[in-house]
């Protein structure tokens, strides 16, 4: 039989039609695409993509259970290094990882490794019976900051071995940006809940409302009996850009204007949390949260939506995936253009006019590419002369963030770097014994799966660092 | 889930509740806010503790009918549950050197300044407390205030009760008669603050101010509560969140401060309309 050179394509929404609701956009593989794509893997001796996956998933082993169409068969191998595959199935970036890595992918397209775990992983969900058994306590404390991804992994890997997890996560959901930041029609929330839904059944107390380094800190964590803390708290304070402005009724963080819209369901209709929506919606950033925003502002009603970053397409450091969606739902890119001034209403003739003080508009200015920078992307440099002005209502600022300062300002001892990124060495441990962290927290702001990985390297370094105790 | 454990009425409009929330109430220091939700659909809003029981774990908040979640919130009876409450979030006030004091309240803000001024006179500090209302039916507090002030104040805007006039008419006389505070505290309306800031620069008395923003997460993640300082005429943003919520008052930004405080004006305003229908039909 003659291999498919192509990646069976996923079943999607139109983008006219997904661009006005909200819900997911790509529907998954049919049992017969999972199975034609299944085919398509070469179970090769060496196996790559196992490497390029930062948990290791055993790709060729649930690929093949795949293949004999024992679904629930390869949910198990995945689920032996992954405790987030429906998840993982969604937003991890396959393309430069396992996918990259691929031997299909030398001469073709490479297996939809992605789309297979997608697959198999809300095939268990819908078909599983029965619990997750939580094992035989070994007897450890374990306590967990924060409910996103790496705090999620980390708990599940632990839980497994038999250890006491809690988790204590600082909002009124767990999930971290899986619920707050990642939007219901790139991965729907009732996918989180069972996620953590199982968590619970492995024996895990989610602790809600908990904001370590104020409600408790990670002394007092100590004090409890926990033996060991694993710090996932995340990214922090959105970044601006100190342009004139900012502070003007409609200007948002997309931190701000997506949890307004995913946790606390903006989007719904009659929501209680309002959200300014409508009119012309401009995003500064061109990273997957900029597409997040984009595509969430569009589906709330907007009636023109652009992107506005300083570089070119070729730079552009969201997933091409998400860019290629945002595309075809009808998001204008303004490339090469960086935003100098936000403009806002003023109406000197009546200071009680309500439009005062909200956006009316951005100045930008033209960019052109100059010499590469250290990280060898091309510097943008400005085009004297090039300034001119876009009409906008709303504006949301997507540059990224800082560390929080809450753990760091209440930890004695926990050494952070320059940025404010918490110091870990290669098993995730601080400068604090005991002390574990990994996620948003260290590295700034990246991808789900890399925290996941993080959460891992630390569950394991944590089990061994007990064990011998 | 949080139980209501005490809900007493303070005026019409301004309701005390104690909440059970015994790990808040272990932390809780006078300046620092909490953050709730009522129910599984509802809004996260901000409210200043008033007060903690560490004994009983209750935290005692006090707030005033002004939206769609207050008015929810007031619904709620004694022994009832709200559905989230987190803190103590921000950073609690700063005592440390202060030997005499001026506590400036306005209308609900005395809520806040309350405790307040109960700590510094608890660490044996003079504390002199100015508290505003519109008028008699809105007073709040006044023997409570009573209890931890060597000079109490009381203002009505309408001459109902106490003096006629507001609050920085007072605190003027007393810095034009010599008085040296260590600080001037103002608490309250937006603009209140902004004229007590500018009642103590003449006299160049330290005067810090408490901030409440819009916020949502509250934990230094959403970036909604950021307001301007201006330093050495350079234009700094803060986050009241994590940074605040009380700010050296020459540095804030007023102005920008109450504009996007309105940003959601006319959503409210339906809001709390569509919600007291909701209540009458009941």
């Amino acid at each position: 039989m003659a291999l498919n050179p192509k990646k069976n394509a996923m079943p999607s929404q139109e983008p006219q039609v997904r661009a006005h609701n909200f819900n997911e956009v790509a529907l998954g593989y049919t049992r017969e695409l999972a199975l034609d794509e299944a085919a398509r893997c070469l179970n090769c001796k060496n196996k790559p993509c196992v490497a390029g996956c930062p948990v290791n998933i055993d790709i060729p082993g649930f690929i093949m259970k795949v293949k004999e169409e024992d679904f629930e068969g390869a949910y198990q191998v995945i689920n032996k290094t992954s405790s987030l595959p429906a998840v993982c199935g969604r937003v991890c970036p396959q393309e430069t990882q396992c996918e990259s890595k691929c031997t299909m992918g030398i001469k073709f397209e490479p297996v939809g490794i992605g789309r297979l775990e997608r697959y198999v992983a809300d095939w268990h969900n819908a078909n599983a019976t029965g619990k997750a058994q939580a094992p035989a306590p070994n007897g450890h404390k374990v306590a967990i900051v924060g409910a996103g991804p790496s705090g999620l992994t980390c708990a599940g890997d632990l839980a497994k071995k038999g250890y006491h997890v809690s988790i204590f996560e600082a909002l009124h959901k767990a999930g971290g940006v899986l619920v707050y930041g990642i939007p219901e029609f790139r991965l729907p929330k009732a996918i989180v809940a069972k996620e953590v839904e199982t968590l619970k059944e492995l024996g895990v107390d989610v602790n809600t409302n908990v904001v370590i380094g104020k409600t408790l800190t990670i002394d007092e964590l100590f004090e409890a009996g926990y033996e060991a803390v694993f710090v996932g708290s995340g990214a922090g304070l959105p970044n601006f850009m100190n342009i004139p402005g900012e502070h003007f009724k409609g200007v948002y963080s997309a931190n701000e204007f997506l949890t307004r819209s995913n946790l606390m369901k903006a989007y719904l209709d009659d929501p209680r949390t309002p959200i300014m929506k409508g009119g012309k919606v401009i995003v500064v950033g061109g990273g997957n949260v900029a597409m997040d925003a984009a595509r969430t502002a569009l589906r709330l009603g907007a009636e023109e939506v652009s992107i506005v970053y300083r570089r070119s397409m070729e730079e552009l450091p969201a997933r091409r995936e998400e860019v290629e969606h945002a595309e075809e739902e009808g998001i204008v890119f303004r490339l090469l253009q960086n935003p100098v001034e936000i403009l806002g209403f003023n109406n000197p003739e009546n200071p009680r006019d309500e439009r005062n003080g909200f956006v009316r508009g951005m100045r930008v200015i033209k960019m052109e590419l100059g010499e590469p920078d250290e990280k060898g992307r091309r510097r943008p440099v400005p085009i004297p002369g090039s300034e001119y002005e876009l009409e906008a209502d709303t504006v949301v600022i997507a540059i990224g963030t800082s560390p929080n300062p809450l753990i760091k300002d209440t930890t004695k001892g926990l050494e952070v770097n320059r940025h404010g990124g918490i110091v870990v060495n290669e098993d995730g441990l601080t400068s604090r014994e005991g002390v574990y962290a990994g996620g948003d927290a260290v590295t700034g702001a990246a991808t789900v799966i890399s925290a996941m990985g993080a959460g891992k390297v630390a569950a394991a370094a944590i089990d061994e660092y007990l064990s011998k105790k | 889930m949080y139980k209501i454990v005490r809900k007493k009425e303070l005026n019409p409009t301004v309701t005390q509740m104690e909440i059970l929330a015994p790990l808040v109430a272990n932390k809780a220091l006078p300046g620092q806010f909490i953050i709730l939700r009522v129910d599984d659909e509802g809004e996260r809003i901000p409210l200043t503790v008033a007060g903690t029981d560490p004994k009983e774990g209750t935290v005692k908040i006090i707030f005033q009918i002004v939206g769609e979640t207050t008015l929810r919130l007031n619904h709620k009876q004694e022994g009832e549950e709200i559905a989230d409450f987190v803190g103590p979030l921000g950073r609690p006030t700063e005592t440390e050197g202060i030997k005499k004091v001026c506590i400036v309240g306005g209308g609900v803000g005395c809520a806040i300044a309350l405790p307040v001024a109960e700590e510094f006179h608890r660490l044996g500090a003079e504390v002199t407390s100015i508290i505003g209302f519109r008028s008699i039916d809105l007073l709040i507090l006044e023997d409570e205030f009573k209890a931890c002030s060597d000079r109490l104040i009381v203002m009505s805007d309408d001459g109902s009760y106490g003096r006629h006039g507001n609050v920085t008419v007072p605190l003027k006389e007393m810095l034009e008669a010599g008085e040296k505070f260590d600080l001037v505290l103002a608490i309250g309306p937006g603009v209140m603050m902004k004229f007590t800031v500018l009642t103590c620069k003449p006299f160049g008395v330290p005067c810090r101010v408490s901030m409440n923003p819009i916020m949502i997460d509250g934990t230094g993640m959403c970036g909604g509560c950021r307001l301007t300082l201006v330093r050495d005429g350079k234009r700094i943003t803060k986050f009241a969140c994590v940074d605040g919520p009380e700010f050296d008052g020459y540095e804030v930004d007023f102005d920008e401060a109450m504009s996007r405080g309105r940003m959601y004006f006319p959503y409210e305003r339906h809001a709390y309309d569509e919600a007291c229908n909701l209540f009458k039909q009941a």
